[in-house]
């Protein structure tokens, strides 16, 4: 039958493509490029906004692109300018999931390595640990901190990264185990070297391209995530400009037919995390072409 | 090991998270800061006595490991405590929106199992114009957050069309699906997406494999190869995403409810959440994690039943 056929050239096709462009794909160099100009908005955002995005101006509330000079995006539902506030709010857009990723791949790293490294019972103990820190969804924890700490971004960041360091953890365990099984990890330590250097200088490294494509795809979750619960009012607080909160506090115009600010930061939200989406997907194809996933 | 002691063995494991996941909540709560007898005064300040008596009917004078067995006592006979702020049981305050935010869930479960699963495989059994469609359409709508979609639903279906309610969770069970309609479709869509995809690539695994490739040069009946040799290997995967994601269906739900407007569990959870009512809060939060772990059990459960060849002293997952 042809599907078998089929199906396989498919899956060989891209490889030489591949190989050319850092092993990322054409489609894999572009969003990586989209993702460089996103990270810049949220460093320069507020410097180049053209006007404050703080400044409303109920008079000019739903008022379209171009309507008047040099507003190019037109207003939000308080007369404030809608290219301004997007160009500021990529600042905590982007922050937030960037805390997220660096606190729940230290801490799951470090538990996959230790849990790999020691086996048996403290392997076990770290296991059903984090089974049961899987039983907590994501929101759920950052609705509880809400609740405990109060809302804002911080306490949203440290719940969603507790959240996902199980699933960091699990993964980059199984890869721990692959590289401690090797003879040359064995034969290390019978040379008498520290664990703790052994860890360091010959299994972190060996999982270093499983750590990023795992950074890259949990960037993209961290980011849905904290958008939504900037969207439910926890996170991130009026009246900061942030991508999440701006889809709720424009959801208003849609019923008026004014769609265009909800709709133009909920678009920015998923081009970003389309693009970590598809980059990580790559990252992951070329750790498992170099072996260490 | 015996099939009786594997699903013993799963049911401890559950009794154990949920008891820790308990421990967890009540705990969380317990430090958290802020002082019920000044939210029930309302800010007024109360004579000793009064304060003594207050202490005594929500048992706030007694120490932590009491207050949490006597909780958990009270959780186990279906009694999640007293909100302080409204002065109701909040079994009662839950269970009614309870079935509101259930029908939600399980209509979103029922789009993301029917539609997702037939793309995947209609995906997968024909290469070509209608694979890479619904490849390119799933990539997008993969990432597309659930109050994403609910702008855009808002804006084609309410506003442009027409064709439903913005707001509100209906009388009757037609009245209440044709309200719940949009609300189940934006918190399946990214799901849905994910299903889909998951399952193509099973399918995909699945046809080129020896014994599928004998059984099309045998002539056998092409529907029936996809049925006995196909789905039935493809459906562990396929049980895992499915399990994964309509588990986590329950949590996100508080998106949708917030933007549609619909009285149900998750809404209230954030209500209650910001408002400091911890009772409400202890008692949807347990019964979340309890949905989701079950969730997770049954579906391990099922590998058993899928695979008979699963070795059923590991974990599956």
């Amino acid at each position: 039958m042809s599907m078998a056929a089929l199906t396989r050239r498919r899956e060989q096709q891209p490889v030489y493509n591949r190989l050319r462009l850092g092993g990322l794909g054409r489609s894999g160099v572009f969003f990586a490029v989209l993702i460089f100009l996103a990270a810049l908005v949220a460093l320069v955002g507020s410097w180049i906004a053209p006007h404050n995005p703080d400044a409303s101006d109920l008079n000019r509330s739903w008022v379209g692109p171009f309507e008047l000079d040099g507003h190019l995006l037109g207003f939000d539902g308080q007369g404030r300018d809608l290219l301004s506030r997007l160009l500021v709010g990529a600042r905590s857009a982007v922050i937030g999931p960037l805390g997220v990723v660096v606190l729940s791949i230290a801490c799951g790293t470090l538990l996959a390595v230790f849990a790999a490294w020691r086996g048996g019972r403290i392997d076990a103990f770290i296991g059903s640990g984090l089974d049961i820190l899987f039983a907590f969804p994501g929101i759920l924890l950052a609705i509880l901190a809400a609740a405990v700490f109060g809302v804002g971004l911080g306490a949203a960041v440290i719940a969603l990264a507790i959240a996902y360091t199980p699933f960091v953890a699990r993964i980059l365990r199984s890869a721990a185990l692959k590289v401690r099984s090797q003879p040359y990890i064995a034969a290390l330590e019978v040379q008498g070297q520290s664990g703790l250097g052994i860890c360091a200088r010959h299994i972190l490294p060996n999982m270093g391209a499983l750590v990023v494509a795992q950074a890259t795809t949990l960037f993209g979750y961290a980011m849905v995530d904290l958008a939504a619960i900037s969207y439910l009012g926890l996170g991130v607080q009026p009246p900061q400009a942030d991508w999440g909160y701006m889809v709720s506090e424009n959801q208003t115009g849609i019923l008026q037919g004014y769609p265009l600010p909800t709709l133009l930061a909920g678009c920015s939200i998923v081009l970003v995390v389309v693009a970590f989406n598809v980059l990580g997907e790559r990252l992951y194809q070329r750790a498992a072409a170099a072996g260490t996933s | 090991m015996s099939v009786t002691r594997f699903i013993l063995g799963r049911l401890s494991r559950l009794v154990a998270t949920l008891l820790v996941s308990s421990v967890v909540i009540f705990s969380a709560l317990y430090v958290a800061p802020g002082n019920p007898i000044a939210t029930l005064s309302g800010g007024r300040s109360l004579s000793k006595e009064s304060v003594a008596i207050l202490e005594k009917r929500f048992h706030l004078d007694q120490p932590f490991f009491v207050r949490y067995v006597n909780w958990l006592w009270g959780v186990l006979h279906g009694d999640l405590g007293i909100s302080i702020k409204l002065r109701q049981e909040v079994s009662s305050l839950i269970s009614a929106r309870m079935s509101t935010t259930l029908t939600l869930v399980l209509y979103a479960s029922v789009i993301i199992l029917v539609v997702g699963i037939g793309c995947g495989v209609w995906a997968a059994l024909r290469p070509g114009v209608a694979d890479s469609s619904i490849l390119v359409t799933t990539a997008v709508s993969a990432a597309i957050p659930a109050f994403v979609a609910t702008t855009l639903l808002l804006f084609i279906f309410v506003l442009r069309l027409g064709w439903f309610p913005a707001f509100g969770s209906g009388d009757g069970l037609a009245d209440r699906l044709y309200h719940l309609t949009l609300p189940a479709v934006a918190l399946a869509i990214s799901s849905l997406a994910v299903v889909a995809r998951v399952t193509r690539a099973a399918v995909r695994e699945e046809l080129v494999r020896e014994h599928v490739q004998t059984a099309i040069s045998r002539g056998l009946p092409r529907s029936m190869i996809v049925r006995k040799h196909v789905l039935r290997n493809a459906a562990i995967p396929i049980t895992t995403v499915s399990g994964v994601t309509m588990a986590s269906l329950l949590a996100l739900s508080a998106v949708v409810e917030r933007a549609f407007s619909v009285n149900g569990l998750g809404a209230y959870l954030v209500n209650a959440a910001t408002t400091n009512d911890f009772a409400v809060v202890q008692g949807i939060s347990l019964f979340i994690v309890a949905a989701f772990t079950v969730t997770n059990t049954v579906v391990d459960m099922l590998y058993a039943v899928l695979d008979p060849r699963i070795n059923l002293g590991t974990t599956a997952t």
